[in-house]
């Protein structure tokens, strides 16, 4: 049997519930050349992340950066299929909130604990976008 | 969130249906934001409908038309609406190719032709065809503490920094938004608290030359992320060309949207001012060997010393910058294995021609061109696999998206190299 769900409280910034797995990173994501709209991977040459498909996960990250063309990006990114499932960060900026609203996905700040620490990649994660919360299921 | 009688009436479709989709779109925006109300804007910077042949083929059911490319994409709206006049003083930022050598920046003709036709529609409406990165470089001047809207991360970064106007960092889709309604989210750099410095940044070799701007500026966002530096120390006066390089490089190595220089810009009388009651959470200092270490990052993909392409004009490029180009050719013609590209704005482009400059470059075997850059476009020559820059912002990305290597040096290191298709750049 696994553990019981760490259940994290936060602000809703997107509303609307989903589920999948998180993809995590400690480093701020560029969208508009950063990341591949059509392929739905992250390109920065110097990224932990560089080559990992974002498509369908729930990104875990501690917020955006770059180019104003974050929007844009994924935007293109849900027109093409690609998106991420939902959103969880940490730092509000206008980039990503207006990415976030574009997309159209859950999405999450704010949150009573770093998500950060909590969650790590391959982990199951439940995102309430309008309660505000983030449902973990740890990894095996 | 609180909203007057006027944008409640927008909401209510008062104006029509393409002002209450903005509206609905700016509420999405500001409630995500947690924004509490909106401020007006009097200067709004975008894209707005530019099209692609991607977007166009995507709305295909919707006729594909620029309508249905400003209505689903710029104002994220299911239903299809027609875009009215802009209400608010409007410019196109770059974007697109260059309406004269799209053939040779690679673009098909339907690719330059949805382009031809968003771009009148824009016009139409009202929009400033500006075509470039660097709007504040060809006439649109915001004024001290006036109320912006703008994209462009190197822009935004000016706006705030050296003219002391107030904008976030807006995308695509919250300009075009704004451009019909005069409304923007009360965020951020609107507010006087948000604007002051949060890190101490102390620089102790001397910064002078642009490519050592560009380099503080690299530094500068690696080392404060998304916060707003204050510098001080061994720095020489910038001037418009060394801001421009300096912003742009801090708000691609992070995402500095503000910095205030101690002394020089305006909202930085002097230290006190700039922190105005904060205590600087960190302070960093930039030195001999700081600087070696933003040299070799930015010069660490590459490896082949053969240079077949040179590109300037990342932020578009100044006439002053066009003329250095020609100063430093001399009369010279580039290796018959390399290539030169020059990108700056339409209107500095009218100058350059105006002065010859256009010329001269055609006559060494280079090319000025406008609207776009290598980045944006995605457009390099034939056949390109190293490239030499003289902006660390360029290098930051085009590597990335293009996926060849790219040295970084200083102007005369960009020209020596197109002369000689071999890259001698050295660390300062």
């Amino acid at each position: 049997m696994s553990a019981a769900p760490i259940v994290l409280h936060g602000r809703r910034v997107v509303g609307g519930r989903t589920e999948g797995e998180a993809l995590v990173t400690r480093q701020t994501i560029s969208g508009w050349g950063g990341v591949n709209p059509m392929q739905g991977v992250v390109i920065e040459t110097h990224h932990e992340l560089r080559g990992v498909s974002f498509k369908d996960k729930v990104l875990v990250f501690p917020g955006a950066k770059g180019s104003s063309g974050w929007s844009v990006a994924f935007h293109l990114a849900r027109l093409a299929g690609t998106a991420p499932k939902a959103l969880v960060f940490n730092e509000m900026t206008t980039k990503i909130a207006l990415g976030a609203v574009v997309m159209r996905v859950p999405a999450v700040t704010e949150l009573d604990r770093d998500p950060l620490d909590l969650i790590e990649t391959g982990d199951w994660v439940i995102v309430d976008g309008d309660a505000g919360t983030v449902e973990i299921h740890k990894r095996g | 969130m609180q909203l007057t009688d006027d944008e409640r009436a927008l909401l209510d479709g008062r104006d029509g249906k393409a002002k209450q989709k903005a509206m609905e779109l700016l509420v999405r925006y500001a409630e995500a934001l947690g924004a509490e109300r909106f401020v007006a804007t009097t200067n709004v910077a975008g894209v707005p409908g530019q099209g692609s042949v991607f977007l166009a083929n995507y709305y295909k059911e919707s006729g594909g038309g620029r309508d249905a490319i400003f209505s689903h994409f710029d104002l994220d709206s299911d239903e299809l609406v027609e875009m009215p006049p802009v209400v608010t003083s409007s410019c196109h930022l770059q974007g697109g190719y260059d309406p004269e050598n799209w053939q040779l920046l690679g673009a098909t003709e339907q690719a330059a032709q949805v382009l031809k036709d968003t771009e009148k529609y824009a016009a139409d409406r009202g929009v400033k065809i500006l075509k470039t990165c660097t709007p504040y470089l060809v006439g649109n001047v915001p004024k001290m503490g006036e109320h912006c809207a703008w994209m462009e991360s190197s822009a935004v970064i000016y706006c705030n920094s050296v003219l002391g106007a107030r904008t976030n960092t807006e995308g695509r889709e919250s300009t075009s938004a704004a451009m019909l309604t005069g409304k923007i989210p009360d965020f951020g750099f609107h507010q006087d608290h948000y604007r002051r410095g949060t890190h101490k940044i102390e620089v102790d070799v001397a910064v002078d030359s642009l490519m050592d701007w560009g380099m503080l500026g690299y530094f500068v966002g690696e080392v404060v992320g998304e916060r707003i530096p204050v510098i001080d120390g061994r720095l020489g006066v910038p001037d418009l060309i060394r801001y421009k390089h300096f912003g742009a490089a801090a708000a691609s190595s992070g995402g500095v949207e503000m910095y205030h220089i101690v002394g020089v810009t305006p909202e930085a009388p002097n230290e006190s001012a700039a922190f105005g009651g904060n205590r600087p959470l960190e302070t960093f200092r930039y030195g001999a060997a700081e600087r070696k270490r933003v040299y070799e990052t930015l010069n660490s993909n590459a490896r082949d010393a053969d240079v077949d392409y040179v590109m300037l004009g990342c932020p578009h490029a100044a006439l002053e910058q066009i003329a250095e180009a020609c100063t430093l050719l001399a009369g010279r013609k580039i290796s018959p294995n390399c290539r030169l590209w020059i990108f700056t704005s339409r209107i500095v482009k009218q100058q350059a021609d105006r002065a010859g400059y256009t010329e001269v470059i055609r006559a060494a075997g280079g090319h000025v061109m406008t609207d776009t850059c290598s980045a944006i476009g995605q457009a390099l020559p034939p056949g390109t696999k190293v490239a030499a820059l003289d902006s660390a912002k360029q290098v930051h990305y085009l590597p990335a998206i293009m996926g060849i290597q790219a040295w970084f040096g200083s102007t005369a290191d960009c020209i020596d190299a197109a002369l000689t298709a071999r890259w001698n750049g050295r660390a300062p």
